[in-house]
């Protein structure tokens, strides 16, 4: 009847044969998990890495570049264990290992990539030229392999420590800085893909470079990047979701505040002939909104039950979910103000700027200033 | 009726929510930046007597369970149901309509909306635009107006609208959920004196019933410390200055308890096996439960949450530290109960507090190093008759600083303070022999002038030692020892200012240390002849000698006439227990999954109305949509949709 250029697709119809190969895969790769490391594992394990088969292909499919994304993590953190082979003493020894895959060096070339892309971004958007842009996002992508490679190979070499002190490098400060730099970039990278905004990548790293600063200092300074063993309070299955949850609420609220921050700057007339159209900033500090208080409701929530199981109340007024709460409570009033009373434009500009001061104190205030009952990650 | 009216606008208001959530955020700020349910004392000493009854009397030290907050809480309740009884409806209503009885003049106000014409007939084009909403995912409803125009009403995302149902019902439950875990009902009990929070450290049997929760209780938050081979069928609540008493429906008794470490030193888990006893059970229920473990019986949960000494046996060497005896007294303790030490005036009361079997340290300076396990320590206070009393914390096993061994006592007089160290050097042989042997055989007086005669050979040059020279030499030696063993260093110090001019101070100085060091020394090896039966190294060195002197001076300043140290220990520990009844955690959750659904209905289901107005005179389709959100996608859906009615009114099929 119509042509097939008019039939909007539907989801299985819209899978293509890549999408096909990249999920055989991922089932392959977990199946292989399993035939090794079976006896090994109780039913909450063989269920998150069924469930992560089923997310990571969603994912892929959702966001194409994903794919090559975790073949490539997969490629270099399965050479690093390779080159390993179950002797943490070769980190120092082995070439390739030294310089570049061991979780040490993986994290500092993604510090040092992700730095790079700003200044890229930056020198992009002042000459105006495509090309150097084309640059900063290859670097972004660069770091964010590197970074993701290096929480990997940390997960492993603090297995081999010792089997009773490996856990997921998602427990303390400087771990989920790590994370927190992936998520934004990779939040920021899927904006700019999907809405051609690579002016904004200059800004938006600027958040990431900051958290780049402050893992350098937290290693240089504090030696945060050794392997510590998790206390008993830690010793959980919430963690693996509570964590990356709570990480990509506070990375999508600082891609918004940035994004803010440029609305602000075109709002003002500076750089109204570089920057995106305010409409376009608009629904993108919307969306990116959205998305962070979605995740972050699931986090607290996740959090709770957690605090259920662990301090035996699902919630303490701890510091920490005290904060949670607030910085839940501000956005929810922002959704509230645009949502219900059609704001727009300035004043939720500077809402969602301010918003990252009052996230910025959850995330690290309360753990420098306060104490509580989540002082795992005490500065 | 009019007033009433008008509160109810009030109530059911955003404004008014939004005040109410400020107010919460402010509180909640508040109780983050006070410490909450710390020992009142403290808040005393923080804000002196006056702002300490006004803040106590705005609930500051609980804030989140102060009749205020959870009145606030309860207002939170009220405005958002009245919001959703309000909007409700509306929305139901909404949600069934397509609003096919629009006509043009109205849809032509819309923002996004256009006409079409097309060559193919308008049953044709109906047909077409049909199958167009229908890939859409849009329903509709077909009608035609009294002017003969067709009109095709369509929506999607119906469910949109649900979202704020959801959400908001959420919140609802969720504050019901955590009212009924917070302690209302025992506020509601306080407010009308029918339960006193009991603020005595005295035996449960003492506690009278007005501070006894009982069985039944909806909800409850209570502690237990439970000592290995012990039973108990209460725990105690905390409120705020004081607890009271919750009764369980069965005996808890705790057969073992266990912390494993990491190699660090570093704890790895906590376990508790438990045994339950209850008539209604056949057997006795067993069962272990560690952190993130907890086991549920009767609607109560168990957790383990943390651990305490359950009363270790100490055998301690008592080290006089005034007089001249080199050998110490054995003395047993426990750990919460007292020995008392002397009699009368001078009686002193030892007692012990708090025993650990490990402490993980990092005690070189260089951050970079590994905190390590130091062994066993204990914690005890001293108190003299007059009540006043010091804290001590020593650690059994000599520790390592800075390449030499000490055994290291910490001292304070008040929990505010930091501690105080007082460092011994150990011996060879890890002991505190030798320095005891020192210490004692300097303290000896009537040994010192022997001392003093001993030193003119090593000290005083031939030409000198005349009789009239030694005499004076010896005298002052003896006047110098005396000074050094009742005060210190200090004390010779005041010595040297008052007696010598002040230019020449630093010289004198210099020699009446040298002095000091050499009379040990002296003192040292007679004692060792002396006293072959202790084992103590065989001379001194000069690192030793200088670190004894040290703390010899700083015995002064350490305020007990002994030093204790453990020799051996019996370990009984006792489990930290945390046993819960949360009715409402149920109803927190079950909100929190409405709330996380709802929350996604209204973001990310687009709702969406389209009218196709096809007119009866000619061959024209009015399209019109319309939302309840317009975002930058909005505009998009418009475009598309237009571009895909436009290609089908053109294709001829
Ligand atoms: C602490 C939690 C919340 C409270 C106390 C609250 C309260 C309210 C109140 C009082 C109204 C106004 C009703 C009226 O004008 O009569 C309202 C409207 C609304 N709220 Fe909330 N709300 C909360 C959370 C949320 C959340 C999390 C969302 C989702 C993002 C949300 C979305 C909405 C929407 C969409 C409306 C307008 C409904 C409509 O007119 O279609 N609310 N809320």
């Amino acid at each position: 009847m119509q042509s097939s250029n008019v039939r909007r697709k539907h989801f299985w119809q819209a899978r293509d044969w890549t999408d096909w190969l990249f999920s055989i895969l991922l089932l392959l790769g977990a199946a292989g998990v399993y035939a090794n490391y079976q006896s090994l594992m109780d039913g909450y394990e063989v269920f998150f890495l069924a469930s992560s088969v089923v997310g990571f292909s969603l994912l892929g499919w959702f966001w194409s570049p994903i794919r090559s994304l975790i073949a490539g993590v997969a490629a270099l953190s399965l050479s690093a264990i390779a080159l390993y082979a179950g002797d943490l003493s070769l980190m120092q020894q082995k070439f390739l290992l030294k310089f570049l895959i061991s979780s040490q060096s993986a994290v500092m070339w993604m510090n040092v990539l992700l730095i790079l892309a700003t200044l890229i971004y930056w020198l992009a958007l002042f000459r105006k030229s495509a090309f150097t842009g084309k640059l900063a996002t290859f670097l972004t992508w660069s770091a964010v392999v590197m970074g993701l490679t290096g929480l990997m190979v940390r997960w492993y070499e603090s297995y081999l420590i010792a089997p009773d002190i490996g856990h997921i490098p998602l427990s303390n400060l400087y771990e989920v800085f790590i994370l927190f730099c992936l998520i934004t970039s990779m939040m920021y990278l899927y904006y700019e893909a999907r809405y051609q905004t690579r002016q904004l990548g200059g800004l938006v790293m600027l958040v990431v470079s900051a958290a780049v600063g402050f893992i350098l200092w937290y290693t240089f300074d504090r030696q945060a990047n050794t392997i510590q063993p998790l206390v008993p309070a830690l010793q959980s299955y919430w963690m693996k979701i509570h964590v990356p949850a709570n990480f990509i609420g506070y990375g999508a609220f600082s891609l918004a505040a940035m994004v803010a921050a440029a609305y602000l700057l075109v709002d003002r007339g500076w750089g109204q002939k570089l920057l995106p159209a305010k409409a376009l900033l608009d629904d993108l500090m919307y969306r990116s909104i959205s998305v962070g208080f979605i995740f972050f409701t699931i986090a607290t929530i996740l959090g709770a039950m957690w605090a259920a199981e662990a301090w035996g109340s699902y919630w303490s007024w701890d510091a920490k979910e005290t904060w949670a709460l607030i910085v839940w409570l501000n956005y929810a009033a922002w959704l509230h103000l645009r949502l219900v009373k059609g704001l727009r434009g300035n004043l939720l500009a500077w809402w969602a700027l301010i918003g990252l001061i009052v996230t910025s104190f959850a995330f690290l205030g309360v753990n420098m200033f306060l104490s509580g009952l989540h002082s795992y990650g005490t500065l | 009726m009019y007033f009433s009216k008008k509160l109810y606008e009030l109530l059911s208001s955003m404004r008014f929510a939004v005040s109410v959530l400020t107010v919460v955020s402010i509180a909640s700020i508040i109780g983050t930046v006070l410490k909450q349910n710390e020992p009142y004392n403290n808040y005393l000493i923080q804000f002196g007597p006056y702002w300490f009854d006004f803040f106590k009397m705005l609930g500051m030290y609980d804030i989140y369970h102060s009749a205020w907050f959870l009145l606030i809480l309860l207002f939170l309740v009220t405005s958002t149901s009245l919001c959703v009884y309000r909007q409700t409806p509306q929305i139901l209503k909404d949600m069934r309509q397509y609003r096919e009885h629009l006509n043009e003049k109205s849809l032509r106000q819309f923002t996004h909306q256009k006409s079409l014409a097309y060559s193919i007939s308008t049953a044709q084009a109906q047909a077409k635009l049909s199958d167009v909403l229908q890939q859409h995912d849009y329903r509709w409803r077909q009608e035609t107006h009294a002017d003969g125009s067709v009109m095709l009403a369509a929506k999607t995302g119906n469910y949109q609208k649900l979202g704020y149902i959801f959400t908001h019902v959420a919140i609802i439950i969720i504050c019901i959920g955590g009212l009924m875990d917070g302690n209302v009902p025992l506020k509601i009990q306080e407010l009308l004196g029918d339960k006193v929070v009991e603020t005595r450290d005295i035996p449960v049997s003492q506690v009278s019933e007005k501070s006894k929760l009982s069985v039944r209780n909806l909800s409850f938050r209570a502690n237990l410390t439970l000592p290995e081979g012990s039973r108990a069928d209460v725990a105690f609540e905390r409120v705020r200055d004081g607890y009271m008493v919750q009764q369980l429906p069965f005996t808890l008794a705790l057969e073992d308890f266990r912390i494993e470490h990491y190699p660090t030193g570093q704890p790895k888990s906590f376990e508790s096996d438990l045994v339950i006893m209850d008539p209604e059970l056949k057997q006795p229920l067993k069962q272990t439960i560690k952190v993130n473990h907890p086991l549920t019986y009767k609607g109560i949960t168990i957790y383990q949450s943390d651990f305490q000494d359950g009363g270790t046996d100490l055998q301690l060497n008592a080290w006089d530290l005034t007089g001249a005896r080199n050998q110490p007294v054995k003395l047993a303790g426990k750990i919460f109960q007292q020995t008392q030490v002397g009699e009368g005036q001078g009686a002193l009361q030892i007692e012990f507090d708090d025993f650990k079997k490990f402490n993980v340290l990092n005690l070189s300076k260089d951050i970079k190093a590994k905190p390590r396990n130091v062994g066993p320590s204990m914690i005890f206070k001293v108190r003299d008759s007059a009540g006043q009393a010091k804290e001590y914390l020593n650690y059994m096993q000599p520790l390592n600083l800075d390449g030499q061994f000490y055994f290291v006592s910490g001292m304070r007089a008040t929990a505010q303070e930091e501690y105080k160290y007082l460092r011994i050097p150990a011996d060879e042989n890890m002991t505190l022999n030798s320095f005891m042997l020192l210490r004692a055989a300097l303290f000896d007086e009537r040994q010192h002038e022997q001392i003093a005669h001993r030193l003119v050979s090593r000290l005083l040059p031939e030409a000198h030692r005349d009789a009239q020279t030694t005499q004076k030499f010896e005298s002052s030696v003896v006047q110098l020892l005396k000074q050094f063993t009742q005060g210190g260093y200090s004390s010779v110090a005041r010595l040297i200012e008052s007696s010598v001019p002040e230019a020449q101070r630093e010289q004198v100085a210099k020699t009446y240390i040298k002095i000091i060091n050499v009379a040990a020394q002296e003192a040292y090896q007679m004692a060792l002849q002396q006293h072959p039966e202790v084992q103590a190294n065989k001379s001194l060195e000069d690192k030793f000698l200088l670190d004894s002197l040290n703390s010899i001076s700083d015995l002064f300043f350490y305020g007990t006439p002994f030093y204790l140290s453990l020799t051996n220990y019996e370990h009984h520990e006792a489990s930290g227990l945390q046993l819960t009844r949360s009715p409402g955690k149920n109803l927190v959750y079950l909100g929190s999954i409405l709330l996380v659904m709802g929350i996604f209905a209204m973001m990310y289901i687009r709702e969406r109305r389209v009218w196709l107005l096809f007119k009866a005179d000619a061959k024209q389709v009015l399209l019109a949509m319309s939302a309840n959100r317009k975002n930058h996608d909005f505009d998009q859906d418009y475009e598309q949709l237009l571009q895909r009615c436009k290609l089908a009114l053109r294709s001829e099929k």
